[in-house]
């Protein structure tokens, strides 16, 4: 029995692809974190006066707390004086005006990831933002999107161009005394996106940020912020992914989503951080907090992730709905092998009334993974005749890893209702010998049950993404007959 | 077809066949019968290739190939079909997709182009009508939630469906109604040709009557103790097995298994 269970997990451990290192000379904050550090970082981005206060308050409230120990994760202690916490590539000019200015190796890296920048050769329903280490590299598309009046640009350039609007939004949704994290991240985020769609406007492609972190022993704390106006609506995307090194490497994000009367944002993520060898070694510490306020009537913020990297993941993509008749939607995929860890799940907070919320979660754990779901649904007085639906599924494979729930519910009106559904699952060699009887083989087989398991949620991403989700997870696409 | 010689297998250390021979030729049906835990589901997983069985002695060719050198799978594509004892569930799979992937890797096998999603629904559904299938198990997923008797006529429409050279039906017939039982048995002769060969491991002569066999055999501690024609089936209907069993041990004093260790 423990030889076939072997198969198994050969097959769910691919080899990580994306584990090379680019050759790049950067310019580097010394080691270790100080008020000078934020001061530093906010300089070299030459940020009004405003920005730094306010990193310098979210440090100085950081000072005060503690990292948080409730998840269900282990790692030794993080040494935050010995993190790198500003990694640039070293450009000639002092920003890249054009692509042509950007460092052709960092062009070859993304076309490596399969990111290609140059936009005559990328699909054209896509634009990128291209964020390697701590700043953000090129913008495809900004003209085409500027015409309709669409910002999509790094972070750093709208506190340049629209400091009003970051002005109004930054911490708008996560203030930095949200947590542990959220906190480090305020005082010394390096960039990220930013993106605006004006009233009306239904954005025409899908809007993506790719994140790469390449440099050692750095941190990588960016920030994306996502404002939709009054009826538009707009897709986002998001991709990670890390060289193969020994040391673990914090990467410590916050996402603000605002979402007015009728609008709609949709954010798809496809996480695939270095997740560390198989003797548990190295990997990314991803921890993020990700929140969406639906602020406005009737608007809808959906989360849909598919998590495969890291070494540990500590993430609840959030919806706050306020506005009446605003409805949240997570979709999850997490998949740990090997010693990864994950603890994710979800945060609905129903303000509004008759607000919505749907929570679908697929946790698979193989080899001596432990995936763990924490959801949270909280409905308020205030929020009368809304609905909440959860379901909470657990897939094994192998016998050593592990699969945890943790629904926290809270119902403070009597005309709401909250539905919970949970089931633990395993691929047993019996349905694989079952299905290799019938002439398939052992990897089609773990790929369609896998598949299966995760159609619900690989419904929700755009077309382009489900696929690459699907090869990620190594999981071919399952037509529809009958 | 399939030439067994000298089969000894083992699971977890304990031996479980001891030598067991068995020919069968192109167009013949084979019935196995022999009490509980005689290892006749043994001798079937081991022929399906399942890697919890350890074949310690003897050979194994189908088709003049050595079966035993082949992964389970492409046994499945050379057309071995086993239609489980206890069919398994596999939440999630759609049991038309299943079904199709199946075919179609029969069909690459062989060098044949795959059906599309149109062209096998044909398929499936004149299939369907042989064995009088609801067209609702379809579309649910492979075998989750079905009933005992539901499970088995899966296992016989996937193999209409998938046209084996040799299917080994491990007590398809338990767990079936008596309506069942026969369009089961009706749906396995119509699948019946010349060139192909059924093994049937039953425990009961209901089935044989509507399966008629050429050959029934009844394995005892490990081997084929004795062979004979449809009327074996019977005469073990009316007897049982111990008037068999004490031929057989008086056979073979030195060795003296007793039927309670074989339970
Ligand atoms: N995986 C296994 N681990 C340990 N013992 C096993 C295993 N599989 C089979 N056996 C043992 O081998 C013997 C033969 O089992 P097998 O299933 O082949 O019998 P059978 O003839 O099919 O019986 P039945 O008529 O009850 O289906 C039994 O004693 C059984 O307990
Ligand atoms: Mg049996």
């Amino acid at each position: 029995m423990s030889t076939s269970t072997e198969t198994i997990e050969q097959f769910v451990n691919r080899e990580y692809q994306y584990g090379f290192v680019t050759d790049v000379e950067s310019d580097e904050a010394p080691r270790g974190l100080s008020e000078d550090t934020v001061r530093l970082i906010s300089h070299k981005k030459g940020e009004p006066k405003f920005l730094l206060e306010w990193r310098l308050k979210a440090y100085r409230y950081w000072l005060t707390m503690k990292e948080p120990v409730w998840p269900n994760v282990h790692y030794p202690k993080i040494d935050y004086q010995n993190i790198i916490y500003y990694s640039a590539p070293k450009q000639k000019t002092d920003g890249p005006k054009s692509l042509d200015e950007v460092d052709p190796k960092l062009i070859e890296t993304y076309k490596k990831l399969g990111i290609p920048l140059r936009e005559q050769e990328r699909l054209a329903g896509v634009a990128v933002d291209a964020v390697f280490d701590s700043v953000s590299v090129a913008t495809t598309f900004k003209g085409k999107l500027g015409e309709m009046g669409i910002v999509f640009c790094s972070f750093s350039d709208a506190v340049k161009e629209h400091p009003e609007l970051i002005k109004k939004y930054l911490g708008s949704v996560v203030p930095y005394t949200d947590n542990y994290f959220a906190a480090l991240n305020s005082a010394v985020y390096s960039d990220g996106s930013f993106c605006y769609i004006p009233k009306g406007v239904k954005c025409p492609m899908e809007l993506s940020t790719y994140f790469r972190i390449n440099a050692v022993d750095t941190g990588q704390f960016e920030r994306t912020l996502i404002v939709a106006e009054e009826g538009s609506s707009v897709s986002y995307l998001e991709g990670c992914t890390a060289p193969r090194r020994d040391t673990n490497q914090l990467h410590a994000a916050v996402v603000e989503i605002v979402a007015m009367d009728r609008a709609e944002v949709k954010y798809s993520t496809v996480q695939n951080w270095y997740p560390g060898d198989e003797m548990g070694r190295g990997g990314i510490y991803n921890f993020v907090t990700k929140r969406g306020l639906c602020k406005g009537v009737c608007s809808k913020i959906s989360w849909t992730q598919v998590e495969t990297g890291s070494a540990i993941t500590w993430k609840y993509p959030s919806v706050i709905l306020k506005g009446d008749q605003s409805v949240g939607e997570f979709y999850s995929v997490a998949l740990t092998t090997n010693y990864q860890q994950a603890d994710t799940g979800t945060k609905m907070v129903h303000i509004g009334k008759n607000t919505k919320s749907t929570i679908i979660s697929k946790g698979i754990s193989a080899g001596r993974g432990q995936n763990s779901y924490r959801g949270q649904v909280k409905v308020m007085r205030s929020a009368t005749g809304s609905r909440n639906f959860s379901q909470c599924d657990s897939l094994l494979l192998g016998d050593k890893c592990g699969a945890h729930t943790f629904p926290y519910l809270e119902v403070k009106n009597t005309s709401s209702t909250v539905e919970h559904e949970a089931s633990t699952s395993k691929i047993g060699e019996d349905q694989i010998f079952y299905c290799r009887q019938r002439g398939l083989s052992t990897q089609d087989a773990i790929n369609m049950i896998v598949n299966g398991y995760c159609k619900e949620v690989f419904r929700q991403l755009p077309m382009e993404f489900a696929v690459e989700a699907q090869k990620l997870l190594g999981v071919s696409l399952e037509g529809s007959v009958g | 077809m399939l030439e067994i010689k000298n089969l000894h297998a083992q699971v977890e250390g304990k031996k479980i066949l001891k030598g067991l021979d068995l020919r069968i030729q192109p167009g013949e049906v084979h019935a196995i019968m022999g009490p509980n835990g005689s290892g006749k589901s043994t001798l079937a997983q081991v022929l399906a290739g399942r890697n919890e069985y350890e074949v310690t002695e003897g050979e194994v060719l189908y088709n003049g190939h050595n079966l035993l050198d082949l992964e389970p799978e492409e046994r499945a594509r050379e057309g071995v079909f086993l239609a489980f004892q206890y069919p398994v569930e596999i939440p999630g799979v759609n049991s038309t997709y299943f079904l199709k992937a199946a075919f179609n890797e029969v069909r690459k096998h062989r060098g044949e182009p795959e059906l599309d999603a149109l062209d096998f629904l044909s398929l499936v559904k004149e299939k369907m009508k042989v064995l009088e299938l609801p067209q609702s198990l379809l579309n649910r997923p492979v075998n989750e939630g079905f009933s005992g008797g539901e499970k088995k006529r899966n296992e016989i429409f996937q193999m209409a469906v998938l046209e084996p050279k040799l299917a080994i039906l491990d007590e398809t017939d338990s767990g079936l109604d008596i309506d069942a039982l026969r369009l089961v048995a009706e749906g396995v002769n119509k699948l019946k040709r010349p060139d192909n060969s059924q093994l049937i491991i039953t425990h009961y002569q209901r089935l044989l009557d509507y399966i008629v066999p050429d050959f029934v055999h009844v394995l005892y501690d490990g081997k084929i103790i004795k062979t004979g024609g449809k009327q074996l089936a019977l005469d073990l209907e009316e007897r049982g097995y111990d008037w068999l069993l004490e031929e057989y041990r008086a056979q073979t004093p030195s060795q003296q298994p007793s039927l309670a260790g074989a339970r």
